[in-house]
């Protein structure tokens, strides 16, 4: 570690308010030993930010109404333009909440016993034919089964056909995609998380996102709708074993000129697939057949 | 990677030299005779590099070389080309349905369209189409796909996925490698609530559509089979594949093999000055 003044990595941090006031970094830490460095290290433990996750999860200070705390199995704030992912069991409970109305939640979803079976969004709007997400709508993997279904929605502003932003993209908007940026790309970022389960760009297909709406008009324009506002959530069942990868960057159609994302809450609880007694499991003949597929795979694997 | 791929034989009953084989396999449908066809050809000038037909029900694949010209034939009439892209040099790029409609900020392809790879960059550009509007939204048939759309029945059919997977299994492509397609002659409109869906097409025997490659363009195609929907007319036909040089030179130089790289111009004629 260099303690020279021009490092690049004290800048951006900087900007974040971290009790540290206007005192540069070097002066509060004692580091000349090994001991003096650990004591350094360790009593910077049991501090809070603004996003992190939060551990157990069942301490998250932002637990969903009406969650056992006690149940919840990943609970985190995502910065703006950061990302997170996650292994879920089937008939996990997954919500993402948009505190400010500025966040994006960009998703990927992939069955997380054989990811090759990932999610397919044609195949998403095609076979409900539906193209706008919203309560019930499946998630479908190009294998013909429900890797998630939409439980819950209070937004109603979503995005299926834009995908995320590339560097190419936010380089052009907005100078600049690093993923350590002030603007990275949403796909810069699913490089990262997808990379931390063995996966890499051949894995990242086309995906959806929440929060920040668009809609087709009569001659095919992708008009903007953005946010329904603070304070919405979504919420799936993972109706597989689930890898998540989640990137929570500004919409590509954003029509703003900065780069403008809220912090994005997840949290996650133990729960049961939707079952043949559900209503949903029935709700159309397509949903029902792609329920019949997830289960007939879940059952011959054990699950 | 070959230029082209040669040898695509028609989906017929196989003979052997005492006749016809007998087959109990229940193979996809083929277009009804007295099915008008067109041939047609090239919608842009030049020396042809490629002619090639893709018989009903098959996989097709070949290289197209920046600058160079495909044209794709409609030769029996709203027949869906499903179509998947791969930069030639590096397939981990490849066509993106949601970075091409972002960028031009429209759910439909029509002449002008660039056809946008993963990473945001021109890999094709529609340079001329004879109907309102190709499909990128509708997606690949496919065995699984089927049997939520249709029932469990259709299961043994064949489908377009499975058609990419063969076709890019002899490129050392995988399903890894299979993302949302084009549907080039297929009509899938978006209504105002969000309905979507694929209805009778807005094509006819002959029509076409050409497409320009930015740069080395693997295209895989697959002529739908599918049997469930109207995305072929419900009576699969042919298509017709016609490469063409449309630089002067190539056109002195006739069947000439390709010239060897191209790469340095790369960029130079992409639409919109991304790359
Ligand atoms: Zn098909």
């Amino acid at each position: 570690m260099t303690t020279a003044e021009s490092s690049t990595a004290g800048a951006p941090h900087g900007r974040y308010p971290a009790g540290q006031g206007s005192a540069r970094a070097r002066d509060l830490h004692l580091t000349d030993s090994v001991r003096s460095a650990r004591q350094d290290a360790r009593a910077q433990g049991g501090q809070s930010g603004q996003w992190m996750p939060y551990l157990p999860a069942s301490g998250s200070p932002y637990c969903p109404p009406e969650v056992d705390p006690s149940a919840l199995v990943w609970a985190e704030t995502v910065a703006p333009g950061g990302y997170t992912h996650k292994v879920l069991a089937r008939g996990t409970r997954l919500r993402f909440d948009d505190p400010t109305g500025d966040a994006c939640a960009h998703l990927l979803l992939f069955n997380a016993l054989e990811p090759i079976e990932r999610l397919n969004v044609a195949d998403t709007q095609k076979i409900p034919w539906q193209a706008y997400l919203g309560q019930n709508h499946p998630l479908l993997s190009g294998d013909g089964r429900v890797l998630a279904v939409v439980s819950g929605d209070s937004s109603g502003r979503h995005d299926a056909f834009c995908g995320t932003t590339t560097d190419a993209w936010n380089e052009r908007k907005y100078g600049d995609a690093r993923p350590e940026g002030p603007s990275p790309s949403g796909r810069g970022l699913f490089l990262k998380a997808a990379a931390k389960h063995g996966l890499s760009r051949r894995d990242l297909p086309p995906g959806v996102s929440f929060f920040q709406g668009v809609r087709v008009e009569s001659d095919g324009t992708l008009g903007w709708q953005g946010s329904a506002g603070p304070g919405t959530h979504v919420e799936l069942i993972a109706e597989m074993p689930l890898l998540v990868l989640v990137a929570n960057v500004a919409h590509p159609l954003d029509p703003r000129p900065g780069y403008v994302v809220g912090p994005l809450r997840v949290h996650a609880w133990r729960g049961a697939p939707t079952g043949p007694g559900e209503p949903r499991f029935t709700a159309t003949p397509e949903l029902h057949r792609a329920y019949l597929n997830t289960v007939d795979y879940c059952e011959a694997r054990g699950l | 990677m070959a230029t082209t791929r040669t040898g695509n034989t028609p989906v017929t009953r196989p003979t052997v030299p005492g006749g016809p084989v007998a087959s109990t396999v229940p193979v996809g449908a083929v277009y009804a005779e007295g099915t008008r066809l067109e041939w047609g050809a090239s919608l842009v000038e030049g020396s042809v590099v490629l002619d090639e037909t893709v018989a009903p029900n098959a996989p097709w694949s070949a290289v197209v070389r920046q600058g160079h010209v495909l044209t794709i034939v409609d030769v029996g009439g709203n027949q869906s080309a499903d179509c998947l892209l791969y930069s030639a040099d590096d397939p981990e790029e490849r066509y993106s349905v949601p970075d091409t409609l972002s960028w031009q900020g429209n759910a439909y392809v029509r002449t002008g369209t660039v056809l946008r790879s993963n990473e945001g960059r021109p890999l094709m550009t529609v340079v001329a189409n004879e109907i309102d509007r190709q499909d990128t939204i509708g997606g690949a048939c496919g065995k699984e796909s089927n049997t939520l759309r249709y029932g469990h029945h259709v299961m043994f059919q064949h489908g377009c996925r499975e058609n990419f997977l063969a076709e890019a299994g002899r490129r050392g492509l995988g399903v890894r490698d299979l993302v949302s397609n084009l549907n080039w002659f297929m009509n899938v409109p978006v209504e105002a609530d969000g309905a979507l869906g694929i209805v009778d097409g807005m094509s006819a025997p002959g029509r076409r559509v050409a497409v320009r490659a930015e740069r080395d363009v693997l295209v895989l195609v697959s002529n739908c089979p599918q049997m469930n929907n109207p995305c072929n007319d419900f009576n699969p036909t042919p298509l017709r594949m016609l490469v063409v040089d449309p630089t002067p030179a190539a056109r002195e130089t006739r069947l000439a093999p390709p010239v060897g790289d191209a790469r340095s111009a790369a960029a130079a004629g992409t639409p919109e000055g991304a790359s």
